[in-house]
């Protein structure tokens, strides 16, 4: 692994740049905050469902390059999903980003996702790229407090 | 930063630090050489911890080697020569301090633990419903949260000094806080988020002229100024070993022994006894009163060991040095594109906190370190100052006496590379 030219891939800085679905939604069904104390990043999370699909999906906030391109990698992945295939796509990510550094990607299974893998090498930003993943689960469980990563 | 009423009047003069004693002083800390991308590593994070200097180190070894005992208690040869040695380093602190007696040194877990001892126990005492404590906006969460926990039991306010946008504090403003029912003030004596160097002597001639007693959050400023408790004429003084080359897990709470001789004991057990029956228990007197429960022994053997060796170098050279170093630096930080410096004060220590348009702190961080540099990047356990500036996070570049200009080019070399990657 060449260390941080893994971990800042250009799709990442790309996505870090130019966040894709990087807006309040008025109308959201759903609305979630997600925090990360130890580095401050902090993001809404807004989803407008439309009985078990995820018709809309945006974000405002701020936060590192990993977590806010990890936030805009996901709301382009899960519009249009159901609430199960948002889910899967989290857990096949949460697999990768906790796996060895060494553990192949099954980059087929992963994706666009396949381009964090670099994380896994800095465990204390597995974090940064997941916290806009747990806001997500938590607002499809239907829960409102703050999502914290610690 | 060595102008005036920085200067220690008893410290020798001595000719300034130069290159070549600075390339000896880091022959004497093994772990800045380690290295990193075929180079020593760059370390600049000394605001959240120094690094040892080998004679810490084997001061350690030697007492687990020859000496371990426990103090106070034991009647035979090693317990007495490590009382002797525990006891020899109070003595060393205090001379280093300018502490009037050896029994106004007590020694606590760090700065944290020295501040919720004085919460706990001066303040449970003296301060009730309705009453003040004055802090400041840019102390860390430890002169923070331990005076909000006392508020939240007793009912009483925490009034908060604000600061300008260079990041000193109002002293106008600050004296306006003070009404009847202010008892007590607690301000950071250097910034560890903005590198202020606060006016502390006028802060505690206010807080007296008030007739309130002032403690000194001293944990930046005991590694990097020289320091007279008594000159400063503070009611409470407190410090950390791990930030003043000594071990982690070791501090220093200095107080006036009239004000400590009236507190009752923060924690039960061991040295603080005197007598235990069932019935009653007489307390020691100062400072083993504080000190309760078998202490950090070699922390404080060896933080008497980095007090010597801070004295063999001089506490006014280190500040000379390190206020050249820190022009430096900031020079160097403003000259860069795209870098804004947080915290400007016309007095300032060696924290360069920055943050970058194109690039978050915990990325120039990360990248930084990639190229061998060592910084903080987060809120550095100081939310409310971070919430002042609007900035979430800062990176943070903290200075030591064994660092160099050499080490800030390489800071600067690379933030180029995060532009690099991040414009």
């Amino acid at each position: 692994m060449a260390g941080n030219r893994a971990l800042y891939e250009q799709v990442i800085l790309e996505h870090n740049k130019k966040p894709r679905n990087f807006r309040e939604m008025p109308d959201a069904t759903r609305k979630l905050e997600g925090f990360n104390p130890l580095c401050g990043d902090h993001f809404t999370l807004y989803l407008k469902l439309s009985g078990d699909v995820i018709d809309d999906v945006s974000f405002s906030g701020a936060g590192c390059a990993i977590s806010k391109s990890s936030a805009s990698v996901m709301t382009t992945l899960v519009k249009g999903k159901t609430v199960k295939e948002a889910e899967a796509l989290f857990a096949a990510f949460h697999k990768m980003v906790t796996s060895p550094p060494d553990a192949p990607v099954d980059e087929e299974k992963a994706g666009r996702l396949a381009v964090f893998a670099g994380v896994r090498e800095f465990p204390v930003r597995i974090k940064c790229a997941t916290l806009a993943w747990h806001t997500l689960l938590s607002a499809l469980d239907g829960k409102s407090d703050v999502v914290s990563t610690e | 930063m060595l102008a005036g009423p920085h200067k220690n009047p008893a410290s020798p003069r001595r000719s300034p630090l130069t290159a070549t004693d600075i390339a000896r002083i880091r022959d004497d800390f093994p772990v800045l050489h380690v290295r990193r991308g075929g180079k020593d590593l760059v370390y600049l994070d000394n605001a959240a911890t120094s690094q040892k200097p080998r004679v810490v180190i084997d001061t350690e070894r030697h007492y687990y080697e020859a000496q371990n005992a426990n103090v106070h208690r034991g009647m035979h040869y090693l317990s007495e020569i490590a009382t002797s040695a525990y006891e020899e380093a109070r003595k060393k602190v205090q001379r280093f301090l300018g502490v009037k007696l050896s029994c106004e040194v007590i020694f606590t877990r760090g700065t944290t633990e020295g501040i919720n001892l004085v919460a706990q126990t001066f303040g449970r005492q003296n301060i009730g419903e309705g009453d003040e404590i004055i802090i400041s906006t840019m102390e860390h969460h430890s002169n923070i949260v331990p005076w909000q926990m006392l508020c939240e039991e007793k009912g009483a306010k925490l009034r908060v000094a604000p600061i300008n946008d260079r990041g000193e504090l109002l002293m106008e403003e600050f004296e306006k806080l003070f009404t009847p029912r202010t008892k007590l003030v607690s301000i950071v004596y250097i910034s560890n988020a903005l590198g202020t160097i606060n006016p502390i002597r006028e802060i505690i001639e206010i807080a007296h002229r008030h007739g309130v007693p002032a403690l000194v959050d001293a944990a930046q400023a005991a590694p990097h100024l020289p320091i007279d408790f008594q000159e400063l004429n503070c009611d409470f003084f407190v410090c950390s070993g791990h930030k003043m080359f000594g071990p982690t897990g070791i501090g220093v709470l200095c107080g006036r022994a009239e004000l400590l001789n009236r507190m009752p004991p923060f924690m039960g057990g061991g040295d603080m006894i005197l007598s235990v029956t069932f019935e009653k228990t007489t307390y020691n007197g100062l400072p083993y009163k504080f000190e309760a429960g078998t202490p950090n022994i070699a922390g404080v053997i060896g933080l008497g060991a980095a007090v010597d060796y801070i004295e063999s170098i001089g506490m006014d050279r280190i500040a000379a040095y390190e206020h050249d170093l820190t022009q430096y630096g900031t020079q160097l930080l403003q000259s860069i594109d795209g870098v804004r410096l947080i915290g400007t004060a016309k007095e300032k220590a060696g924290a360069l906190s920055f943050i970058m348009d194109s690039a978050h702190a915990h990325d120039i961080g990360q990248i930084l370190s990639e190229q061998g540099v060592a910084i903080r990047a987060g809120h550095h356990c100081a939310q409310p100052v971070m919430q002042r500036f609007g900035v979430p996070a800062t990176a943070r570049a903290s200075l030591a006496f064994y660092n160099t200009k050499e080490d800030l080019d390489a800071l600067g070399a690379a933030i180029k590379k995060v532009k690099e990657v991040f414009d």
